[in-house]
């Protein structure tokens, strides 16, 4: 984790942005990021980004959740304690259909939205910095890594030129840390980028 | 943006109102900003009062046992299980609205699923109370939980619908806990990028998890919002069919019929809507959020009223030609003598006229996208499905095979009366607190919507309906080449 150096360029409209993007990748700049306020389809594909593949998580959690259920039932109901209920079968599979299904789902939504979390890496208590407070309101922040190769004023004439709204540089921590919203913290003391 | 989100004139606008991406985050999220008014602060002063009086009807409960209620042999099941199944059923509209419609991909649904997953979360709070209290001694309740004992160890039975009930309850109440959830995170950290006091700006970016709003994150967060609805669409049918294994598999007469779990289901979704009418049409009222929950949505929900409410009806006519097929004598007596007449036969036609006959008056599209008739239908409605679960529950039970263990009437004591209001008031210090605290609208699904079924985007579409094919085609590839975008109704 350290201090990186990005140069910040806002849209207000997803109409401008599309094309900004096209042009910005053909220029050869590679993205921090964009945050929007809202999930804008498409974008991904436009950034480049590949597809997510949470949906694989989901599945093997749930097939954890369904061997759990049948072998604990199995197990409980042929070894463990064999109970005659009414005299019928003791692997009454089809009686155990519905706890099978539930456990199923149970793990396979519990799993996946912990999955979720922790590869975006949210939890109560974390902070990260924010490039622009009305990224979550109504902008859509472009943000691009300002390396020590790249001329910082180059670029952001070129993000203005794409139709950049506001743009700025901002030198900022990328990760995230444990804070609290409502207090500025100073992350580093001595920062190493002037 | 794309030709593709081009969407009908016929189609009547999501949003009303020529509203932009902070116009709508101003509407929604300046009640939370603002201090709460005096309307506030009655109702929930009176809703936590009768979670008091229910907090005081369950101690006396638990500390005198079940013999607080007037259940008696052979009517064991009361207004508890009654209370049970009727809250259980209000739940599942919330999923059907989030998880159904969505995959259905029925556009209204964000303008009132926020809410309505909030309803269903409370409404399955207030339901879990009747079978853990009616449990008696509630201290033993962990022993449904298959944990090793000491006992053997003693496993729970696997086999009894009961323990199913355990499973379901739970699991639809964490994965609908999950779902609402998930998506509250970017509306929270909306609220807290444009917090003014610090208490709000620390507490929303605390519940917001640090939300950015990525690209990348917004990927996952849209796969994984699909793939939750996609497995809360069969559990939503899974848990209301297994609340009705509970009397489908018993071999009492009224009971034992296997139209039950579709019915049931139907009728959960029945009442869940309503409640979810009664609800929403306070909320734009008094939050004034008419331009998203606008007479369309109302209409749409009505319909789904209509729909579901006919196929109750039609289940109820199923039964009673199943009872007199089947030419079981004890099936013929439950049905005819003593469900549709006797001591009881009051409950029975209340049930009929509130849910088969009067919401047929929802035929009407006058009546349908009329505020107050929806609002008394809703209220209606729900009275007809109290009253349908304890149709079937007391009117079953009060007359069994054995005549001499008959009873001829049942009547709640005061605190199984309070345990009922104290669930409402469960529910409505919940719901107030979700409407101060929460945003009521899920903000960033309507931003999704906005530039497609906004009542003014919807406007600048209309200028597509009079272009020519041909000139249509040559601008969008025109346009494609030059930005590498696609350009709509730029005129």
């Amino acid at each position: 984790m350290a201090l990186k150096k990005f140069v910040v360029g806002c849209f207000e409209d997803e109409k401008v942005l599309f094309p900004a993007v096209a042009k910005v990748r053909k220029a050869g700049y590679k993205f921090h990021d964009i945050y929007t306020p809202f999930p804008v389809h498409g974008l991904d594909k436009a950034m480049g980004l590949r597809d997510t593949s949470i949906h694989t998580a989901g599945f093997l959690f749930g097939m954890i959740g369904t061997t759990t259920a049948v072998t604990f039932m199995t197990w409980v109901f042929t070894k463990d304690w064999p109970l005659n209920i009414g005299g019928k079968p003791n692997f009454a599979f089809p009686a155990w259909i519905p706890i099978t299904f539930e456990l199923t789902v149970l793990c396979a939504a519990v799993g996946m939205v912990l999955t979720f979390l922790y590869i975006c890496q949210l939890a109560p208590f974390l902070k990260r910095h924010h490039f622009h407070p009305r990224a979550t309101d109504d902008l859509f922040v472009m943000v691009i890594e300002c390396t020590e190769k790249m001329n910082e004023e180059e670029l952001k004439s070129f993000l203005g030129s794409v139709g950049a709204q506001e743009i700025n540089t901002q030198v900022a921590e990328e990760g995230w840390w444990i804070g609290k919203y409502d207090e500025e913290q100073e992350l580093y003391k001595e920062p190493n980028i002037a | 943006m794309s030709v593709t989100k081009y969407e009908s004139q016929l189609r009547e606008p999501l949003v009303m109102g020529n509203k932009t991406y902070g116009q709508v985050t101003q509407d929604i999220v300046h009640t939370i900003e603002a201090k709460p008014t005096r309307l506030w602060y009655i109702g929930f002063y009176v809703s936590v009062a009768l979670l008091m009086f229910g907090v005081y009807s369950v101690y006396r409960e638990v500390v005198y046992g079940i013999g607080q209620w007037n259940l008696n042999r052979t009517i064991g099941w009361g207004w508890d299980i009654t209370n049970f199944v009727w809250w259980v059923g209000i739940g599942h509209a919330g999923t059907l609205i989030s998880a159904i419609l969505l995959l259905f991909r029925q556009g209204w649904r964000t303008g009132v699923n926020r809410a309505a997953e909030a309803m269903t979360i409370f409404a399955v709070m207030c339901a879990g109370q009747f079978p853990i209290f009616h449990m008696g001694r509630v201290w033993m309740a962990f022993f449904t939980l298959p944990y090793p004992n000491t006992r053997g160890p003693l496993w729970p039975n696997f086999n009894s619908p009961l323990l199913w009930d355990v499973f379901a309850i739970s699991t639809y109440f964490t994965v609908s806990l999950l779902f609402w959830y998930s998506g509250l995170l970017p509306d929270f950290a909306t609220i807290r990028d444009r917090a003014k006091t610090k208490l709000r700006k620390r507490l929303y970016g605390m519940a917001s998890f640090g939300w950015s709003g990525s690209t990348k994150h917004w990927q996952r967060h849209e796969s994984l919002s699909l793939i939750l609805a996609g497995l809360s669409t069969p559990l939503v049918l899974s848990v209301h069919t297994i609340v009705s294994f509970d009397f489908a598999t018993s071999v009492v007469p009224g009971w034992h019929t296997t139209i039950f779990p579709p019915y049931f289901v139907a009728g959960a979704i029945f009442s869940g809507f309503a409640m979810v009418q009664t609800l929403m049409l306070i909320l734009r009222k008094v939050m004034n959020l008419q331009d998203y929950i606008t007479l369309g949505h109302i209409e749409a929900m009505n319909k789904v009223i209509v729909l579901t409410g006919s196929i109750v009806g039609c289940a109820y006519l199923t039964e009673l030609f199943m009872a007199w097929y089947s030419q079981v004598p004890f099936e013929q007596d439950i049905f005819f003598k003593y469900r549709i007449a006797g001591p009881y036969g009051w409950s029975y036609w209340l049930m009929m006229t509130c849910n088969v006959i009067s919401p047929q008056l929802f035929w009407f599209r006058k009546l349908r996208r009329s505020v107050l008739f929806t609002f008394i239908m809703s209220i209606v409605v729900n009275i007809g499905m109290w009253f349908e679960r304890f149709v079937i529950i007391v009117s079953s039970l009060y007359r069994d095979y054995l005549p001499s263990s008959w009873s001829i009437y049942y009547r709640p004591t005061i605190w199984e009366v309070g345990f009922y209001l104290g669930t409402f008031g469960l529910f409505f210090t919940c719901f107030f607190l979700f409407a101060k605290y929460f945003p009521v609208i899920a903000i960033a699904e309507i931003k999704y919507v906005l530039k497609t079924t906004g009542e003014g985007f919807k406007n600048d579409m209309s200028t597509l309906e009079n272009k020519q094919v041909d000139d249509f085609i040559h601008e969008v590839h025109g346009d494609h080449h030059a930005e590498g975008s696609v350009k709509v109704a730029h005129h």
